[in-house]
């Protein structure tokens, strides 16, 4: 039997990605929100909500094949979980993005980007915004 | 190592010694069609280990995947190894989808379980070919019970939880669930009632409701089927927020199957299960010459066709009875 090739294609993909509140704090307003803008931009969206943990989330990813992963933080542990989230999808040998979204400080922003997340999104981002980063972080690793 | 790369067969064999990554990657390639899903189909139908398919349907928010989260957990303390393929409609606007099902099943689902999230992306002719697809890729990834969670709504959904070798039909207290579950057709393909949500006012009711409209059946005869077996479901009370009903919803399963095993059941169902995906694909290559046919057909420029006698042109041209 002949090999097809099994590669990306962006006109055949529908990109799937990940939403989860990494940690214990808080609510999910706001990604709730974030799941929305997404869907309406054609993607889909699985959606895991609060309280979760960096090995749960690369259970899903593994999972769901996901093409990217958002992150919502609010409450100052960006600058641990998210590099955290990071260099446990790099022991696994994932090549998947990590977007945060959330109230960064600008300085953390930076510091972010360095650690290796692809994006970062204010709480206030447009829809198009939030869409676009998605996208441009996936098609930056393909 | 990006999983993107890796030709079809080294996919294969993967999934068959545990990596999940490998079946999340088969699973996606499944859904996009085409002839990769062809080959893929190819390579695990002789590897398929007779995994038991259990369809889970009922109203929006009934519990289901709540419910299934349960019963992966009991499965897997019973020594099985369960996997889920939870399917949720896409937004008809945009074509995207929240996929809300696993986060039900989060807190439970312990490790060693598969949990794979599916939009229904539009063209219900998609599911009808991706969900066998998906189910097999499952079963020769060694996963049972292979468990498809759908929405009772529309037919599609009715036909794929119909198609599995056990369905159970999830009912709830106060929405008029068994009037509609019975209006539905979801009456006929059930093989295990659950009324969810036990801990709310009405679910006796509901329950009685199930019951009297099984009494009909039985007294219509629309419970035996044309090969004269008759087997009448058992309705189980739950609560899936508690666990309470998990463990006695299993053993229902469990029943059944055991009487598929023991009559014909199993081969004749899967049988038809066969057939259905048979249908579907033969289906969907007719409809590719159709698209063919008529976007070349010169019938078609005439300034006013006749649509009777053109249809007809059209379709003898394909079939060859020129
Ligand atoms: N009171 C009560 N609530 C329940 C029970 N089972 C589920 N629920 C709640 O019902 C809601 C819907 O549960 P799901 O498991 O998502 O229902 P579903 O049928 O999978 O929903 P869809 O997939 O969206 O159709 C959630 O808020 C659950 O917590 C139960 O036994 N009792
Ligand atoms: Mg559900």
């Amino acid at each position: 039997m002949s090999e097809t090739t099994t590669t990306d294609d962006a006109e055949t993909d529908r990109l799937r990605i990940v939403l989860a509140k990494l940690g214990l704090d808080g609510h999910d307003r706001g990604l709730k929100v974030v799941a929305r803008i997404l869907r309406d931009a054609g993607m889909e969206v699985i959606y895991l909500g609060l309280r979760q943990t960096t090995s749960s989330i690369i259970t899903a990813v593994e999972q769901e094949d996901a093409d990217a992963i958002g992150l919502s933080m609010h409450n100052a542990g960006h600058l641990t979980l998210g590099p955290k989230m990071v260099k446990a999808l790099e022991a696994d040998g994932i090549d998947v993005p990590v977007i945060i979204g959330g109230i960064i400080p600008p300085d953390d922003e930076q510091v972010l980007l360095d650690s290796g997340i692809a994006a970062v999104l204010g709480p206030g981002a447009p829809a198009e915004e939030v869409a676009r980063a998605v996208r441009e972080a996936v098609a930056q690793r393909r | 190592m990006s999983y993107r790369n890796l030709a079809v067969t080294e996919l294969v064999e993967r999934a068959r010694t545990g990596d999940n990554r490998a079946v999340g990657r088969l699973l996606t390639l499944v859904e996009r069609g085409g002839p990769v899903a062809d080959q893929i189909a190819e390579l695990t139908h002789p590897l398929r280990g007779n995994a038991h398919v259990v369809g889970v349907t009922g109203s929006p928010g009934a519990g289901k995947s709540t419910l299934v989260g349960r019963l992966l957990a009991e499965w897997v303390a019973q020594g099985f190894r369960p996997a889920v393929l939870a399917i949720d409609p896409s937004s008809p606007l945009s074509g995207g989808a929240i996929l809300g099902d696993r986060i039900r099943m989060d807190d439970v689902v312990p490790e060693g379980t598969f949990v794979r999230s599916m939009a229904t992306r539009g063209h219900q002719g998609g599911l009808a070919l991706a969900v066998p697809g998906a189910v097999r890729v499952l079963d020769a990834a060694g996963f049972s019970p292979v468990v498809v969670e759908t929405v009772g709504v529309g037919q599609v959904e009715v036909d794929v939880v119909a198609a599995a070798d056990t369905a159970v039909v999830v009912a709830t207290p106060g929405m008029g669930d068994a009037v509609q579950a019975n209006k539905a057709g979801l009456l006929e393909v059930a093989d295990v009632f659950v009324v969810n949500k036990a801990d709310r006012p009405g679910a006796s009711d509901t329950r009685r409701d199930l019951q009297l409209m099984l009494d009909l059946a039985h007294v219509t005869g629309q419970d035996v089927d044309e090969h004269g077996t008759y087997f009448r479901p058992e309705i189980v009370m739950c609560t899936a927020t508690s666990g309470d009903g998990a463990a006695a919803t299993i053993d229902e399963i469990h029943k059944h199957m055991a009487h598929l095993k023991a009559s014909d059941g199993l081969s004749r169902r899967r049988a038809l299960r066969v057939r259905a995906e048979v249908r579907s694909r033969a289906e969907r290559i007719l409809m590719d010459h159709l698209d063919r046919a008529i976007s070349e057909s010169d019938l078609l420029t005439d300034a006013d066709p006749n649509p009777v006698s053109t249809a007809e042109s059209i379709v003898s041209r394909i079939t060859g009875n020129d």
